[in-house]
């Protein structure tokens, strides 16, 4: 039998404890700009210009410390090039992430290296996350040791940590990552993730491609380590279950705006924004027996070409014409509760969906 | 219609009688599917459950007789139309493949070609299998975009796949699935890599098809909840066996095997938020060194010494079969 | 019981460790022909190592051939019948099998160590190329273009002709004018790896982009490398001996595998066919070795060719 699972996790850690990460409105922008031949065809008359993505559009965020916060999303919403910035991976194009009220991006040496440190990142694809020519100690112990974390002479007992910590037996760490269960590797990734110590992890997609019973023993994973080490979470996921298992504030965003943000009873209970409340009812659940599936109509629209105004509008059952041409504003609807729609706005609408 | 027409008076579609698939590679000989029986009716869905490993697969992909080497149907029966698939012959599958059984794969590409456009492909199908002109044809594949819900199908018609959107694809490759009227539709995953909203229209569809076509559907996933909105029964698989055969509700709100227990334990949703979730201890053991006996018996909370004899398929509660010794009974508000 | 470590999972058997490389190298011997082509190919190399004390004569000492014994068919004695020409001699008086021996010594330096260097310029412009993107990327890539663009003997022949013959000089031009092909190939394969999520991982850890490059994407991007160095190998050879028989390579005082098939080229319609005959089937056999176990390699390396 695997370790007893541990007492509940205690949820009420104040809303007013230390912020941790903000994010002021941050934007970040792909473009695929045209090359020399594509510029002379752009001349002659072909339809051709430089695309550019707003993958990431105007994100204000705030996450405390010790806090869980789920970031969901459908695919082009934006979620994981928004978990990278905050990882301090990929730089925003707009905007800055202040952490603990400082802007790391003038920092250089040392101080920037122990402020990266501090953020670390699980991947989704637990074999692509892992590079196949190293041995799971080298995994793991490669950036402890470069960092100073432990010695050459502590090297095997900090491996040895790091593994047990993350449910792994240390008699493997002379193998490869091929010689690993899918559950098995994500744990390395885990271990190599705290083995530098931060304080905070941004999970992209974690648990998405692991078996279910798998998934649960990871999930069960992370909130033990919540509590043994004081962590704060990025939790990035399309899987509302999920997401609404581990998380004390739902952020949800849509061709990479945030739509909604609210503690997660809130949510689940009293979503606001059409989308949520779509998204939501598109959800399978296990208790909904030959029930008709809840359908949004419409696809995702390309993030290339979003619509004008409210980027759900083309889908949305209330939309009206002033949907059509002004972007709603992110706005308290409760404390604590912001939704992007001018619903909101409607007499008589009190804050509801209709 | 009658109501409560017993089981045997209508002879299900597809009957399947202890299928066994095994592959023979070089590190031993892997029982993929090991002695699996399933049924399922006229208009039905049968929703075959299992993680990675546990043979859902290749159950489908045996009764579309699709297995690569080093894959071969070993042993068992498939009923088919009269006839044992099992047995039948190249030729046979071909006319029967795409004709009056059809596959949806996971991958839509898998059933599309990226080089011709969606018309094309529709009607070369349709004219393979049966004389009918072309214009008929383009009718049928037109009504048939439609049916699954594409908007505008006859402007769709003349699209590339690479046109669609992952969703749309999904529908194009059902709709070519559908475009014979097939008896029996094996589904693998289809909805697996797609967004929740565009799943969620997608199964609505199914859900319509299903009931206004009468094709019965053999659903393949890993995910109870989209079979719990959308099966009439439920086969849950593990380690090449089936583990828990039954109706849906029965399987859900009485899972009789332990395994099936742990599995709706582990979803998150059926959990109270922040409670450690009731996990499956271990992992799934290599097809190729199975323990002894049950196979589930070393991850099984429930195992006894009995667990290391191979427990039968048994009928433990009427229309309810598991293979297990010490099943859930107090599950079932039934004494044992 | 046995002792258990720490850690509550049953722990499993610990077999020998399964590397990459291990797995690698089991995979690479279940084919017979690359097998084959392997030991054939060793056992070349070796010859070229040993020739010196294996061979018969010493083809590049003027003063052991006599000129006398020119254009001897193949099993003929030596004028002081000290010694059987198994393969004939050339127009010399050498005795063809040392100089295929000795030949094919010049054939394997010039051709690995082309094929190195080579190596070492593409794949670090390559990998330049691939990290640093933008308009590094483009200048180098541009001449990747241009450099496979032009006709590789064109382009030889141009060099030697400008530096004059040498091995040295001959190694020279074929650095030049492979590299483009390690440059390419190791671009693309950079390109791959670095969007991978274990680039990222490293990235996260505040590693340094030096080591990010040498351990973590480097190492990866080696078996295409692998794959293309062994069939430049070859073609170095090939290039080599082509331009040795053009007379543009080395000095004919120490003949190559090239130089000896043009020496005897003036005689093969006289029917003295073992001078250039010979050392063609030499040349052969090596570079057909090296393709099949080059191929060899692509197919055990190349993971979209594995089921």
């Amino acid at each position: 039998m695997s370790a007893t699972v541990e007492a509940p996790v205690a949820f009420a850690r104040g809303a007013d404890a230390e912020k941790l990460i903000e994010v002021v409105g941050v934007s970040r922008r792909f473009a695929k700009r045209l090359d020399f031949a594509g510029k002379i065809a752009a001349k002659l008359g072909a339809p051709l210009r430089d695309e550019v993505v707003h993958a990431v559009d105007k994100v204000d965020l705030t996450i405390r410390r010790g806090e869980v916060v789920g970031l969901v999303g459908e695919s082009g919403c934006g979620k994981s090039t928004l978990g990278r910035m905050v990882a301090g991976i990929m730089p925003p194009s707009d905007g800055a992430i202040l952490w603990k009220g400082q802007d790391r991006t003038g920092l250089h040496g040392k101080e920037a290296r122990a402020a990266m440190l501090q953020a670390q990142m699980i991947f989704q694809d637990p074999m692509s996350s892992l590079n196949p020519r190293l041995k799971v100690a080298e995994i793991i112990g490669e950036a402890p040791l470069f960092h100073g974390l432990t010695t050459r002479a502590g090297f095997s007992a900090y491996v040895d940590e790091q593994m047990r910590r993350a449910g792994l037996d240390p008699a493997f760490k002379a193998r490869y990552p091929h010689q690993f269960s899918g559950g098995q590797r994500q744990r390395i990734g885990i271990a190599r993730a705290l083995a530098v110590q931060p304080e905070f992890l941004v999970c992209d997609e974690s648990v998405a491609a692991l078996d279910v019973s798998i998934q649960a023993q990871v999930l069960n994973l992370f909130m033990r380590l919540r509590q043994e080490l004081n962590l704060t979470y990025l939790f990035i996921s399309h899987d509302l279950g999920v997401v609404e298992h581990l998380s004390d504030r739902v952020v949800i965003m849509y061709l990479g705006r945030v739509v909604e943000e609210a503690p997660t009873e809130t949510v689940f209970a009293r979503a606001n924004h059409p989308y949520t409340q779509s998204l939501l009812s598109a959800v399978p659940k296990i208790e909904a027996r030959k029930k008709a599936f809840a359908t949004v109509k419409g696809e995702i629209p390309s993030p290339l070409n979003p619509p004008a105004g409210c980027h759900f509008h083309p889908r949305c059952p209330h939309a009206f014409d002033r949907c059509r041409v002004e972007i709603p504003a992110l706005q308290e609807v409760a404390p604590g509760h912001r939704s992007r729609c001018h619903l909101n706005d409607l007499p008589n609408h009190g804050g509801q969906p209709v | 219609m009658q109501p409560n027409i017993p089981a045997s008076a209508a002879p299900p579609t597809l009957q399947v009688r202890n299928l066994r698939t095994h592959f023979f590679t070089r590190a031993g000989v892997v029982p993929a599917v090991n002695d699996v029986s399933l049924n399922v009716g006229r208009g039905k869905v049968l929703g075959l459950v299992g993680e990675s490993g546990s043979g859902k697969t290749v159950t489908g992909f045996s009764i579309m007789r699709l297995v690569d080497e080093p894959g071969r149907i070993v042993g068992g029966e498939i009923l088919f139309g009269g006839r044992d698939l099992a047995k039948a012959s190249e030729e046979e599958m071909r006319q029967l493949r795409g004709n009056r059984v059809a596959m949806i794969f996971q991958d839509p590409m898998m059933t599309l070609n990226p080089v011709l456009r969606i018309d094309t492909q529709m009607i070369e199908t349709m004219q393979a299998h049966r004389k009918i002109s072309h214009e008929d044809a383009r009718q049928r594949a037109r009504d048939t975009l439609g049916m699954v819900g594409i908007p505008s199908p006859d402007e769709r018609l003349k699209s590339y796949p690479h046109q669609f959107s992952g969703g749309m694809r999904q529908r194009v490759a059902i709709a070519i699935a559908l475009l014979h009227e097939p008896e029996l539709i094996v589904a693998d995953e289809p909805t697996t890599a797609l967004d929740v909203t565009i799943q969620g229209q997608i199964l609505a569809e199914v859900q319509k098809l299903a009931a206004t076509t009468g094709t019965s559907i053999i659903w393949i996933t890993h995910d109870l909840s989209v079979v719990a909105g959308l099966a009439d029964d439920i086969a849950v698989m593990y380690a090449g066996e089936i583990a828990e055969y039954g109706a849906v509700d029965d399987v859900l709100d009485h899972p009789l095997h332990p395994y099936t227990h742990g599995l709706l334990g582990s979803v998150p949703s059926r959990n109270k938020r922040g409670q450690p979730l009731l996990q499956i201890p271990g992992m799934t053991p290599s097809l190729l060194n199975l323990p002894a006996g049950c196979p589930f018996r070393t991850r099984c909370p429930r195992a006894a010494e009995v667990c290391v004899q191979s427990p039968p398929m048994a009928e433990i509660l009427p229309a309810h079969e598991a293979r297990c010794f010490r099943p859930h009974l107090e599950n079932a508000g039934v004494a044992a | 019981m046995s002792a258990t470590t720490a850690g509550d999972a049953p722990v499993a058997k610990a077999p020998r460790v399964e590397t990459p490389f291990r797995r690698f190298v089991s995979e690479f011997f279940e084919s017979k022909i690359a097998t084959g082509a392997l030991v054939v190919f060793s056992v070349i190399v070796l010859v070229a190592i040993f020739a010196p004390l294996i061979s018969p004569q010493n083809p590049y000492d003027l003063a052991q051939l006599d000129i006398m014994d020119g254009r001897l068919e193949p099993g003929s004695r030596n004028g002081a019948d000290t010694m059987t020409y198994w393969l004939g001699t050339d127009d010399q008086g050498r005795d063809m099998l040392s100089g295929i021996m000795y030949g094919l010594r010049i054939s394997l330096i010039v051709g690995a160590g082309s094929a190195i260097a080579a190596a070492l310029v593409g794949a670090s412009l390559g990998m330049l190329a691939a990290y640093a993107g933008g308009r590094t990327d483009t200048v180098i890539m541009r001449l990747v273009d241009l450099q496979l663009s032009f006709p590789t003997i064109l382009s030889a022949l141009m060099i030697l002709a400008f530096l004059g013959k040498g091995i040295m000089n001959v190694v020279l031009a074929l650095i030049v004018v492979e590299w483009a092909y390690y440059a390419r190939t190791v671009r693309g394969t950079a390109l791959v790896e670095r969007r991978r999520e274990y680039i990222e991982a490293a990235q996260c850890l505040a590693l340094p982009t030096r080591r990010i490059i040498f351990r973590h994407l480097l190492p990866n991007c080696m078996p295409p490398l692998i794959v293309v160095g062994t069939i430049q190998i070859a073609r170095a050879i090939a290039l080599e001996a082509t331009l040795s028989f053009l007379g543009l390579g080395v000095p004919i005082t120490e003949p190559s595998l090239g130089l000896l098939i043009a020496n005897g080229y003036e005689y093969m319609l006289s029917g003295k066919y073992w001078i250039s005959f010979y050392p063609g089937i030499a040349l052969l056999v090596t570079i057909v070795s090296i393709n099949l176990v080059g191929d060899h390699l692509r197919d055990v390396l190349n993971p979209r060719l594995k089921k």
